[in-house]
């Protein structure tokens, strides 16, 4: 925290002198620790490059935050002009009335945008109804497996699993052969419901996962999903897997890392932390998520975040937005910025090639580190592998999380467990339309 | 007749008393106000257009076992917390108070856990106590999978209760300490004299004359425990496993701020304030009858 405060306040010193003829405007990202230095920087190369324009910009210290502050500030008429919101605020966001929605804005502020240019499952997750892109997509990700190659070699293989069949056996062959921990998982359902359900096709919600209206209701007690879940407890029963929280002491990444859980599934963004962090002589790489039949494989989802222009601002914060949002969206000072000092991934096929062109995931630190672009474009977007677009997703997710924790600390059967959070999941979504009654999702 | 000390010019008493009855005001009958409002409408995270609702916030409230389990838990670990953390304060202050060697440091040192922050708190008992990698994780090794807060209900709560109850210490015992030395040496002096020991005279003399103390403190402490434990849960436990430690004042933050469901946050809110108007009400009532202050 105290860098990024440093360095805004280098970038405040550094712009200084031209800072009264520059036109100012509030962006405000809710990534924080090395993450919320990467976009401190961003800000200050945006600050350097140009003269006319300055980004004040602030880390609200996480993302749910950075939407909390917002709804606040935007209560007082104190909200900024461009505000980072992760993937399950979107719909907040489209339903807030109090935003500038992209497309338009481009069109109004001369922002020239290729909308078919992004990757098809990052633009239909963000995309209205009618295929509008509302925000900007930034920062994004996706799950991926982790595996561990040497405790694979173990069992004489040497590639992933593909198919979660195999998986189990590997499972129980590497037990067998002495791997203590074979996949270390959480409760966090963005692995375990969300990319499930994507990359086998399986519903979460009617209504096309809530994108065809507000009257969506859950539907995941009743697919793979349920069985999914119970193969996750006989393995943690068999003791061929383990349950890793910040809470046991270490979470996935740091079990994963320091070789004492052979696999995890996680985001790619964390692809860098484990390169940071692993013990030296960890052999490592990362896959797709196993599917239920792998010739059925259907792309993952986008994580992440996107940028969104809030409403009632003058006309020259928008004016010196547009530029900012030109300049961090733009293939070489925007997408290949992000993914050289994150692990997020390029989100136009644009950003991609030019990646590609320069060797950038030739080099040995970053092997492999796309294959989230191949997860994520594994098929053809299905209604149901869009995304998931349903209110208070958050408290949905959280009523999902105590459920598996009782399920998986032996206080409840599955299936009741599963059950209850789709009942309670849907009482949520009523109240959910019931206060914006007679809006319509857009 | 009684005599009473009037004040006659009532406009200077009223310019007197106004900055605090505006502070009460701005910070407590305005906030309480606006919760109600939203407790009766349906509020969009945005603002904008809330429909009157009536008790339908209140009724969900109520009709959900899941925010039972919650007052449930809040009272446990009200009651628990309290009673561990009087009761270790008033044994360090019993002795503290006995001039054993180095009681000057232990006054200020057992002081120290109430000057930090409660997430502070949270992360160190989290690292003391992680399963894996905590000082008590060496249990573990002996008994495997005797000691897991992130898996067992009850070991979380117990975390959580010593956290809550750790922080207090410090506070009670300076009162406890300030309440014994209050106590004219000679009342114990006079039951040494008559042959009561050292425990008999802590419990039927030192006990009974800081009643008073105890009795504010209690009140003091069960408030605590109920809105300013979420610093703690927060790190420590997130609430979990399985809603074990889901405390109201967490259930609010968990579904005003991460939900952005407003107004059922405000409708527990509401509740939660009307809970603790109550139970202060019951311990000045009926407890402080048996409190003697002379």
């Amino acid at each position: 925290m105290k860098r990024v405060i440093l360095l805004a306040a280098a970038t405040a010193l550094a712009t200084g002198a031209h800072a009264a003829d520059r036109t100012k405007f509030e962006f405000w990202y809710g990534l924080t620790g090395d993450l919320g230095e990467v976009m401190a920087k961003h800000c200050q190369l945006f600050n350097e490059s140009q003269d006319k324009f300055e980004a004040l910009c602030v880390g609200q210290g996480g993302y749910d935050k950075a939407e909390q502050n917002t709804i606040a500030a935007y209560r007082a008429k104190q909200h900024p002009t461009v505000v980072q919101i992760y993937d399950a605020g979107t719909v907040n966001f489209m339903l807030s009335g109090a935003i500038y929605p992209a497309n338009k804005f481009a069109v109004d502020n001369g922002v020239e945008v290729d909308w078919k240019g992004y990757f098809p499952s990052i633009a239909n997750y963000y995309a209205t109804s009618t295929g509008d892109m509302w925000s900007f997509p930034y920062n994004s990700s996706s799950a991926v497996f982790y595996w561990n190659k040497d405790a694979w070699a173990k069992i004489g293989k040497t590639a992933a699993p593909k198919s979660w069949a195999e998986f189990a056996e590997d499972l129980k062959a590497m037990k067998a052969a002495g791997v203590e921990c074979g996949f270390a998982f959480d409760f966090d359902t963005w692995m375990n419901l969300e990319q499930f359900s994507a990359t086998n096709n399986l519903p979460i919600a009617s209504l096309d996962n809530g994108y065809g209206g507000l009257g969506a209701e859950l539907i995941f007690n009743k697919t793979a999903f349920v069985d999914h879940m119970k193969d996750y407890k006989s393995w943690l029963d068999a003791g061929y897997a383990k349950i890793q929280t910040t809470q046991v002491g270490k979470n996935l990444v740091q079990s994963f890392a320091d070789g004492s859980c052979a696999s995890t599934i996680t985001s790619i963004a964390n692809h860098g932390t484990v390169k940071n962090t692993q013990v030296e002589s960890l052999k490592w790489d990362v896959a797709m998520l196993p599917v239920i039949d792998p010739a059925k494989r259907t792309n993952s989802l986008v994580g992440g975040a996107s940028l969104w222009v809030m409403a009632g601002k003058s006309k020259e914060e928008y004016e010196a937005a547009a530029a900012f949002l030109k300049y961090v969206t733009a293939p070489d000072t925007g997408e290949k910025y992000i993914a050289e000092n994150t692990g997020y991934i390029p989100v136009t096929a644009k950003g991609y090639e030019l990646l590609k062109a320069e060797g950038f995931y030739a080099d040995p630190k970053r092997a492999n580190r796309d294959i989230a672009i191949a997860s994520l474009t594994a098929s053809e977007v299905t209604p149901v592998s869009r995304g998931i677009r349903l209110g208070n997703f958050t408290s949905i997710r959280s009523e999902v999380r105590s459920e598996l924790e009782a399920a998986f600390t032996g206080q409840k059967d599955m299936q009741a467990a599963i059950d209850a959070a789709v009942e309670r999941g849907n009482q949520i979504l009523r109240r959910y339309e019931q206060t914006f009654k007679g809006a319509a999702l857009p | 007749m009684e005599k009473r000390a009037t004040f006659s010019n009532l406009w200077l008493a009223a310019a007197l008393i106004a900055p605090q009855m505006l502070l009460i005001f701005v910070f407590f009958y305005w906030p309480s106000g606006e919760a109600l409002y939203w407790a009766l409408t349906l509020e969009p995270p945005f603002g904008g257009d809330n429909e009157w609702v009536g008790m339908l916030n209140f009724q969900t409230v109520f009709e959900d076992p899941k925010y039972w389990n919650s007052v449930r838990i809040s009272i446990t670990f009200a009651l628990f917390a309290t009673s561990l953390s009087l009761g270790v304060a008033a044994i360090l202050a019993l002795f503290v108070d006995r001039r054993l060697l180095g009681h000057q440091v232990y006054k200020f040192t057992y002081f120290l856990p109430y000057a930090l922050a409660a997430p502070a708190v949270g992360l160190a008992f989290r690292f003391i106590f992680s399963p894996d990698a905590g000082f008590v994780s060496a249990i573990n090794r002996v008994y495997p999978d005797l000691w897991n807060p992130a898996l067992d209900g009850y070991d979380a709560f117990a975390l959580v209760v010593m956290a809550q109850a750790w922080t207090m210490v410090g506070y009670n015992f300076i009162f406890f300490l300030a309440a014994l030395q209050s106590i004219p040496r000679t009342v114990n002096e006079a039951s040494a004299m008559d042959g009561a020991g050292v425990l008999r005279r802590m419990w039927d003399i030192q006990l009974p004359l800081i009643a008073p103390t105890l009795f504010f403190l209690i009140v003091i402490n069960i408030t605590d425990s109920f809105v300013n434990s979420f610093g703690i849960i927060d790190i420590i436990s997130a609430g979990g496993p399985a809603r074990a430690t889901d405390l109201m004042v967490y259930k609010i933050y968990t579904d005003g701020f991460q939900g952005k469901d407003y107004s059922l946050a405000a409708a527990q809110s509401i509740v939660l304030m009307v809970l603790i108007v109550v139970l202060t009400f019951v311990q000045f009532r009926y407890v402080e009858r048996r409190v003697h202050y002379s």
